[in-house]
């Protein structure tokens, strides 16, 4: 339901009533073939709320190209005729009538058993924030506004533009914590989190939209945060790539020569003042709480943290403060994308559990037309060339593609589309597949892996096998990589076309197997992520086998005192425990390993090794939850002395000693202990905010007591930055030093020293110590025998790998397997428990079907096997056996492949010698037909 | 006696968090009403050009 909002919601969890407010459209959407005719005849020009206010679009539009649904609406702020009563040009010109001026607001009652309430975020608006001159000065832009700038579908079409006279900046500026980490002006303490990775992001990415790629960017900051997985690499590649990262807050704006650019004031880490100008300024800034948000808030009965964010507890971080009404996305606390999908699986992961008795009695199911049989007719080849806006356009000739795509053999139809992936060209496709009797279709556009599947929905929609579709990437392997020599690059497109024509003339239809699903999870690991996945699953009401190596569950959390959000973590952990133990689908084996697994998502078996005996089980999905350990330092003294500690090891000390506080004067910390340097270049994410919390701690004990913490940089992200606040107020004292001169710690005699740089005085400070706390690094538990197991990958650094790091954030790459905790990146206890439950409603979408279908891209037997066994060796699934078989009254041997094993890879097809193994949808005539296409010169 | 749950479930806001928690219900047997304030679902996401740190186009 679009242009919709909740209004009022009464019942409660199970029984929801909920009354939607539907505003009018005008235009009826099941008429509307969006041509776009309206918005062409409009007359009424709006700013562009899409594009930031930067370009114009028409008081009839469609919100952006590729927008779903693809209809139009009418704003009845902006038309002529809803406002003065003049006009309809709209509906004189609608081909299909579609124009619905009569259509009027209405209320829509559901009921629900469950809400999830993900309004999501505003940028933060930078005019009261005087000194940045946004507003004032033109070429001062949001990195809203910038991100568009930067877009293919922006107001320039991504040609990198300033505002004020549209010449390309060649000097810019990003200026970080606009909106954020900011108690005098703006109100919103709390960091926003995400804009140090998106400035680095665009800085980068301006590289790349610049003709020639020259191009000055400058980063001030106060602290850069690239706390998040793979993001400290990120953040080093930018500064190898010559992006400046200035570590000050620019106090004043100017405008530039002429009124153009800026000039910044600032001051130098060395006290020195700075002008210095630039041709384009962006303000990084930060995320709030929209004010729909607080309505809807209001709407549903639930209540906000100070910040305007949705209450929640870091035990339930999803858990509104009303039952069964769940939050997610950057409404439960600024974050990105990752982040916002994970919890949005974690939500969705709570209601079903909430729900869990009603599940299937509203679902309906997607039903397709019968297959049409193609099998023994002539190919009748559809080519749809796609222009992605200007990805493909700009760099290949699309018209040259089309021309020449109709002189291929068996082309009945080319058509040329903006976006092929468009919902509405889905329905051009489909249509014209009826129409033209199409059997074999060639979409020339980007990437099977992203877009296969769209296309093959689209085919089974249109009453043809889904596997008669060929795409030609003429975008990624072709538009991205040869932008700077178009006729070659048509050529290529020219020649990827004709290669995908000559092979889906021998596609052939396939058939999809099924595969039944055992409705049983596997857990491997007993800390919190791991029990709190056990729980969420089987409170869905799937047995779950729940697999601890040591002799007790609850792992790190043990020596957790407490969350970020201050709550105690002991009663709550021993809490988990016992629902855990007493769990009726819940089987815990301590002391156990999993031993030996196979078999593929649906159907796993394996064997797990219980304190030194065998047991098989069998799976449908599991979740690692292997864990991660704090590291032993290899420097500063550790181990050397008893006052050298690490987090763990104060906290286990102020546990058992809390009067030693009071008896010292002096603490220092030192962070970044075996993180961000050569040998592990990631940031290990909880260790600033442990520090801050330990120092609150400390200080709350004793309160004269001197804490230094040496830092690299603060990265209390999100909500943790109020920590770090209250810290600083509390006297506890932050010197940053730098990986090249870093602290030196000395023992003389009895006394601990350590000699820090300052950067302010530039000065060695010598700072006597009574403890010095080590924030070592987390590293994960080793988990080679798991990644072997199930051919799952981790990253260099050991970490688990995630089917896609945006939106399969908790998936593993092998079907079937979910991550969760720890074990997939340094997290705080929070987005542990987030994750955990996340993975667990993943896998309980797997384990929601009783049965599945797989891909049909599977090896196949041939007659010319001789049962050589030359693939059983290759085959890295294990998919392939060698049998003994009956033929003519005398035993031959002969390979047997397994298409729940097999991932179609191919290495079997490409060792056998003798074409007695292949993979459908690759095989060998229509890999040759591919190659002799390659060979044959585009005429 | 206790009432049976309703196995439908409201999503309210059609973003990228909203969506893949529809996705995720629709997926595992429940109905999803999936409201947005908007004329089009995508939210913020569809604003972005790229995405860090892979760089992958946000469309």
């Amino acid at each position: 339901m679009t242009l919709s909002e909740v209004v009022h919601v009464s019942g409660s969890l199970g029984n929801f009533q909920v009354t939607i407010r539907q505003k009018p459209r005008y235009v009826d959407m099941e008429k509307c073939i969006a041509c776009g005719l309206c918005a062409e005849k409009c007359p009424k020009k709006v700013d562009d709320p899409f594009n930031a206010g930067m370009g114009k679009r028409k008081a009839a539009y469609i919100p952006y190209g590729q927008a779903v649904p693809l209809k139009y609406a009418i704003d009845p702020q902006h038309c002529i005729y809803l406002t003065r009563g003049k006009c309809r040009a709209c509906e004189k010109f609608c081909p299909t009538g579609a124009i619905h001026f009569e259509d009027t607001e209405r209320t829509v009652t559901v009921t629900v058993g469950a809400v999830i309430a993900a309004p999501g975020f505003e940028a933060f608006h930078p005019q009261g924030l005087d000194v940045y001159g946004y507003g004032r000065l033109r070429d001062v832009v949001t990195s809203m506004e910038y991100e568009r700038l930067l877009a293919s579908n922006g107001p320039h079409m991504g040609h990198l533009v300033r505002p004020s006279d549209h010449e390309e900046p060649k000097k810019i500026a990003w200026i970080q914590c606009v909106g954020s980490r900011n108690i005098n002006r703006c109100d919103n303490p709390y960091c926003s989190s995400v804009c140090c990775m998106y400035a680095i992001k665009q800085a980068l990415v301006t590289a790349e939209h610049l003709s020639g790629g020259d191009v000055e960017q400058a980063i001030f900051y106060m602290d850069i945060r690239s706390h998040g997985k793979e993001f400290e690499r990120y953040y080093e590649s930018a500064k190898e790539k010559g992006v400046r990262f200035i570590q000050a807050r620019p106090h004043s704006l100017f405008p530039g020569d002429k009124g153009k650019g800026a000039v910044l004031e600032y001051v130098s880490r060395d006290g020195r003042p700075v002008r210095e100008a630039f041709d384009m300024v962006v303000l990084s800034v930060g995320l709030q709480a929209p004010r729909t948000a607080q309505e809807l808030a209001q709407a549903l009965g639930i209540q906000l943290n100070e910040s305007g964010f949705a209450r929640t507890s870091a035990f339930e971080p999803v858990t509104a403060t009303h039952p069964g009404i769940f939050v997610t996305g950057a409404f439960q606390s600024p974050k990105d994308i990752p982040q916002a999908v994970t919890e949005a699986s974690t939500a969705a992961c709570e209601a079903a559990r909430a729900l869990a008795p009603a599940r299937g009695s509203q679902a309906r199911e997607k039903t397709y037309p019968v297959e049409r049989d193609v099998r023994h007719q002539e190919p009748v080849i559809g080519v749809f060339v796609c222009s992605c806006g200007i990805n493909i356009a700009n760099t290949v000739d699309v018209q040259a593609v089309v021309e020449y795509a109709h002189t291929l053999p068996h082309v009945a139809l080319v058509e040329n589309n903006l976006f092929t992936c468009s919902a509405d060209t889905q329905n051009l496709i489909a249509q014209k597949i009826k129409e033209h009797g199409l059997n074999r279709i060639v979409i020339a556009a980007c990437t099977p892996r992203t877009h296969e599947p769209l296309f093959q929905d689209t085919l089974r929609e249109a009453g043809i096998n889904p596997y008669l579709v060929e795409m030609a990437n003429i975008r990624n392997q072709n538009a991205w990589v040869h932008q700077q020599d178009r006729e070659k690059a048509t050529e290529k497109a020219k020649d990827q076309v004709r290669m995908a024509v000559a092979k889906v003339a021998l596609n052939e239809p396939l058939e999809r197997l099924k595969v039944n699903v055992i409705q049983q999870a596997l857990v491997i690991g007993g800390g919190i992520a791991g029990m709190n996945a056990a729980l969420a699953l089987a409170d869905q009401g799937f047995p779950v086998i729940l697999v601890e190596k040591s002799d007790r569950l609850g792992g790190n959390a043990w020596k957790l005192p407490t969350a970020d959000t201050g709550e105690p973590v002991q009663p709550q952990l021993e809490a988990t425990i016992r629902k855990v133990n007493a769990h009726p689908h819940i089987t815990v084996h301590t002391r156990a390993t999993l031993a030996q697994a196979s078999g593929s998502v649906g159907n796993f078996q394996g064997i797990l090794d219980v304190d030194g005996t065998q047991q098989e089980i069998r799976f449908g999905a599991a979740v690692l939850a292997t864990g991660a350990r704090e590291s032993q330092p290899v420097e500063y003294l550790y181990g050397q002395d008893p006052r050298i500690l690490t987090h763990q090891q104060l906290d286990e000390m102020l546990q058992k000693r809390p009067e030693a506080p009071a008896q010292a004067r002096s603490v220092v910390f030192i962070q970044c202990v075996g993180s961000r340097e050569p040998q592990r270049p990631y940031c290990s994410r909880v260790c600033c905010t442990h520090t801050v919390k330990a120092a609150l701690r400390l200080k709350e004990a004793n309160p004269d007591l001197d804490i230094y913490v040496l830092y690299r940089d603060m990265r209390t992200y999100g909500e943790r930055e109020r920590l770090y606040q209250e810290a600083r107020r509390r006297g506890v004292l932050f010197i940053q030093y730098s990986l090249e001169d870093k602290p030196q710690v000395e023992k003389n005699g009895q006394d601990l020293c350590v000699t820090v740089t300052d950067p302010i005085l530039g000065r060695p400070l010598k700072i006597p110590a009574d403890y010095l706390v080590l924030a070592a690094a987390m590293e994960p538990n080793p988990a080679q025998d798991l990644v072997e197991m199930f051919k799952c990958g981790t990253n260099e650094d050991g970490f688990f790998t995630e089917a896609h790091p945006k939106l399969r954030p908790v998936d593993l790459s092998v079907d079937g397997l979910f991550v969760a905790g720890l074990c997939h990146y340094p997290k705080p206890l929070d987005e542990s428990i987030a994750q955990a439950k996340a993975a667990a409603g993943r896998a309980g979408v797997v384990l929601a079907q009783d049965e599945m279908r797989l891909d049909a891209i599977k090896s196949f037997v041939t007659d010319k096997c001789d049962g050589c066994a030359l693939c059983v060796d290759v085959c890295p699934y294990q998919a392939i056996r060698l049998e003994s078989v009956e033929e003519g009254g005398r035993a031959v041997r002969r390979i047997a492949t397994d298409p729940a094993l097999c991932k179609g890879c191919g290495l079997c097809a490409a060792t056998c010698p003798k074409g007695g193994v292949m993979v459908h949808g690759f095989t060998l005539n229509q890999l040759e037909a591919q190659v002799e296409a390659a060979l044959a010169k585009a005429v | 006696m206790k009432q049976d749950p309703c196995g439908s479930v409201l999503v309210v806001g059609g973003g990228v968090a909203g969506m893949q928690a529809a996705l995720d219900l629709a997926d595992s047997g429940y109905r999803v009403h999936l409201v947005e304030r908007t004329a089009a679902i995508g939210g913020a996401m569809a604003q972005l050009d790229k995405t860090f740190p892979t760089n992958d186009c946000a469309m």
